[in-house]
């Protein structure tokens, strides 16, 4: 869930209020936007794609408050790590951090092959006509 | 085109789109292209919403020449659907998809692999919806985003006039006088937690039903995906190379093949159960971040090392998201059997094109672009045919206007007695017929009691008719599940372990008040061989 709108990086674009899907913020004039309805975030991180201040927090936990200490994420390193990580903005052309998704299909790919090298070991111990899949 | 109403934002359109994932936006453009004014609501924000956005869907992504690999793709669907799908849709989607994704280049900025090829068949979420949200603002649709459509707008010789629905953060509600409507509004997980699906609460089931429309393929809601214990992280690719653990510390042994569900619910009946990722092969791990971002977040957050460290799992249920029922499409625009009303995507029944088993994967994100595109155009036509876009009168029903006096309902308890009877283990993924009888019938006081008292008003309005939508949706599961006496596909039952030939076959399903079932013997199908 939510957990942080850090009001030293905030610029109050209210990006986050529109983006956020389930509408979990509310925008305040002349101040950051509010954490409203926490209770409805679906954790899906997409506020934290969409802040280019890295000012939003979310932490994992789905069900319940994490509590969160703001000086130690802010000295965490992990605020904006997923936008980077996205090659959003200005990392966009950054060459540390390409679009790989493509690459997706390769991974489950090895996973089959390399589990069908575990099933011929096997084989080899086990008469063939048992262990047909 | 715009009159403000007192509270109201009174709107028309030839068509209306409702919903704005994948299949909406991809309906969107082409209900644009083919020439009508196009209005898009989503519940949420039309780019981040839906399952697609939080997720990078790989379509399913054959080429044409030579013509042996799609047949043999069909063929082999044609197997594993068990016999429920059908090559010429198979056809359909495969061919409309490839001619698709190619166009959105200068949206998606795609990749190219070492040869310098460019990457077209997955496309990360984010990006993705990014993408499809500036084509449909570039083609001039009117996107209405955070304005939840709450109930159609039907005339009285049936056909569909468009929706009606609250405009969250603007406040007031909304109404579109349309010529023709797509429901895109995704499939339900029934609030699971599975990663992006919490504005899917299956609304366009319940208003299709309002307006006459019926279901298909509802029994084909046991799809589960493992996640860390309370984390929304249901990306499966990182799970290719798991290990799992019962609390003891042994090892769970799993079958050859993706089915791993059923052995860990089996596993977690028990007691806990744990997991690591270090057969994860070096390469691969360094690649995870710039592949799929969001698959680390939990761990890094949690301070866990997936490829070292054990960590707790659960499975969260998918409903028909990664399952396979929905609207019943009645023609090739993915037409409704309500004049004027389309489906599309996860609104739909995929058992055309997956059959009995998941189309998660590749199947089902082709069938988002190619329906979508379809019912797009096939709203387009039909409202340039029909010409009125006025006349409707909303009829939404429970949650909304009580068959009897106003009580109130407690959402929370109404939600939990759902989420017991369709996401829990032992009665959804070990069915039987006994245990899904009583699960019919606890549903079914449920409705009862909401149908007649429960009427939602202010802040509660919203998550009121999304309760009711997904009450529907669990009484037409359970009572599909219970009409198909037998095993077949993802729908397995304890009670009834083999296939049964009287069953090749869907089986639809219906009905508010009294949810009835029926064989669709308009489709009588060969069982593939
Ligand atoms: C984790 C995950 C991974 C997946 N990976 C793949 C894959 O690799 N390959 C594949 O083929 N498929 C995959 N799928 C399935 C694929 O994502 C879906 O089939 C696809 O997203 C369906 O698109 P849709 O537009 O129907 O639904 P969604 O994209 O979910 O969109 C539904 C939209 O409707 C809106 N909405 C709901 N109710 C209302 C209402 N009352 N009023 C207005 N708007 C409303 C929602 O806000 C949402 O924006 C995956 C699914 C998941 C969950
Ligand atoms: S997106 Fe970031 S900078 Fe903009 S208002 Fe939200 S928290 Fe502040
Ligand atoms: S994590 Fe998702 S649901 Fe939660 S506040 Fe951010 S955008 Fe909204």
């Amino acid at each position: 869930m939510i957990e942080l709108v850090i009001a030293e990086r905030c610029t109050g674009c209210n990006a986050c209020v529109e983006i956020c899907p389930t509408n979990v913020l509310e925008a305040i004039s002349g101040d950051v936007p509010r954490i409203a309805r926490q209770e409805d975030c679906q954790t899906c991180f997409m506020c934290e794609l969409y802040c280019r201040a890295d000012a939003i927090y979310v932490a994992p936990d789905c069900e319940n408050p994490t509590p969160v200490d703001k000086n130690a994420i802010l000295a965490s390193g992990l605020l904006g790590e997923f936008r980077r990580n996205h090659g959003w903005d200005e990392w966009a052309d950054d060459p540390r951090y390409p679009n790989e998704h493509w690459r997706m299909e390769s991974v489950f790919l090895r996973a089959r092959m390399a589990f069908q090298r575990r099933l011929r070991r096997l084989q080899h111990h086990v008469p063939p006509s048992s262990c047909r899949p | 085109m715009s009159r403000s109403s007192g509270e109201t934002l009174e709107l028309s359109a030839d068509v209306l789109i409702i919903g704005g994932g994948l299949a909406g936006t991809w309906a969107a453009s082409a209900a644009r292209r083919a020439g009508a004014s196009v209005i898009l609501a989503d519940k949420g924000y039309c780019g981040t919403s839906g399952v697609t956005a939080t997720a990078g869907p790989g379509h399913w992504w054959i080429p044409p020449d030579p013509p042996e690999l799609r047949e043999t793709a069909i063929r082999n669907r044609r197997k594993t659907g068990a016999g429920l799908n059908e090559p010429e849709w198979m056809a359909r989607i495969l061919a409309l998809t490839w001619e698709s994704l190619p166009t959105l280049d200068g949206f998606y900025k795609f990749s190219t692999d070492e040869n310098g090829v460019k990457q077209h068949r997955a496309l990360r979420g984010p990006e993705y919806m990014r993408a499809l949200r500036k084509l449909v603002d570039s083609l001039g649709v009117t996107v209405l985003d955070h304005s939840p459509a709450l109930e159609l707008l039907q005339r009285s010789d049936g056909s569909v006039a468009g929706a009606r629905g609250i405009r969250r953060q603007a406040g007031g509600d909304w109404q579109v006088n349309a010529g023709a409507v797509v429901l895109a509004t995704g499939g339900t997980s029934f609030l699971s937690r599975l990663l992006g699906s919490h504005t899917n609460t299956g609304d366009g089931y319940l208003l299709a039903a309002e307006a006459g429309a019926e279901l298909s393929g509802m029994e084909f809601t046991t799809y589960y995906t493992v996640a860390p214990v309370r984390s929304t992280m249901t990306r499966s690719m990182s799970y290719a190379f798991a290990t799992y653990y019962d609390a003891d510390g042994a090892v769970i042994a799993m079958p050859p093949g993706p089915e791993t569900t059923r052995p860990l619910a089996r596993a977690m009946l028990k007691g806990r159960v744990f997991c690591d990722l270090a057969r994860t092969p070096e390469d691969i791990r360094a690649r995870v971040p710039t592949i799929s971002p969001n698959v680390m977040l939990p761990f890094r957050r949690w301070g866990i090392d997936p490829y070292k460290d054990r960590f707790e799992v659960t499975l969260h249920g998918e409903g028909t998201i990664r399952g396979i029922g929905g609207l019943r499409v009645v023609g090739d625009h993915c037409q409704t059997s309500v004049p004027g009303l389309y489906a599309a995507g996860d609104a739909a029944t995929r058992e055309l094109v997956a059959g009995a088993i998941s189309g998660g994967g590749n199947i089902n994100s082709a069938w988002a672009v190619s329906s979508g595109q379809w019912a797009g155009a096939g709203a387009a036509r039909h409202a340039a045919a029909n010409g009125s876009q006025s006349g409707g009168r909303a009829i939404g029903q429970a949650g909304l206007r009580p068959a009897s006096a106003r009580r109130d309902v407690d959402l929370g308890t109404t939600l939990s007695t759902i989420q017991g009877e369709m996401l829990a283990y032992d009665k959804n993924i070990f069915r039987s017929g006994e245990t899904l009888k009583r699960s019919a019938e606890i549903l079914d006081d449920a409705w009862a009691e909401f149908d007649a008292h429960a009427q939602g008003a202010g802040d509660a309005l919203l998550r009121t008719r999304e309760t009711a939508a997904m009450l529907a949706t669990a009484r037409w599961c359970a009572a599909s599940a219970l009409a198909r006496e037998e095993s077949r596909g993802m729908h397995q039952r304890d009670d009834r372990p083999e296939m049964d030939p009287r069953f090749n076959r869907r089986i639809l399903v219906g009905g508010l008040d009294k949810v009835w079932t029926a064989s669709d013997y308009g489709h009588a199908l060969e069982l593939a061989s």
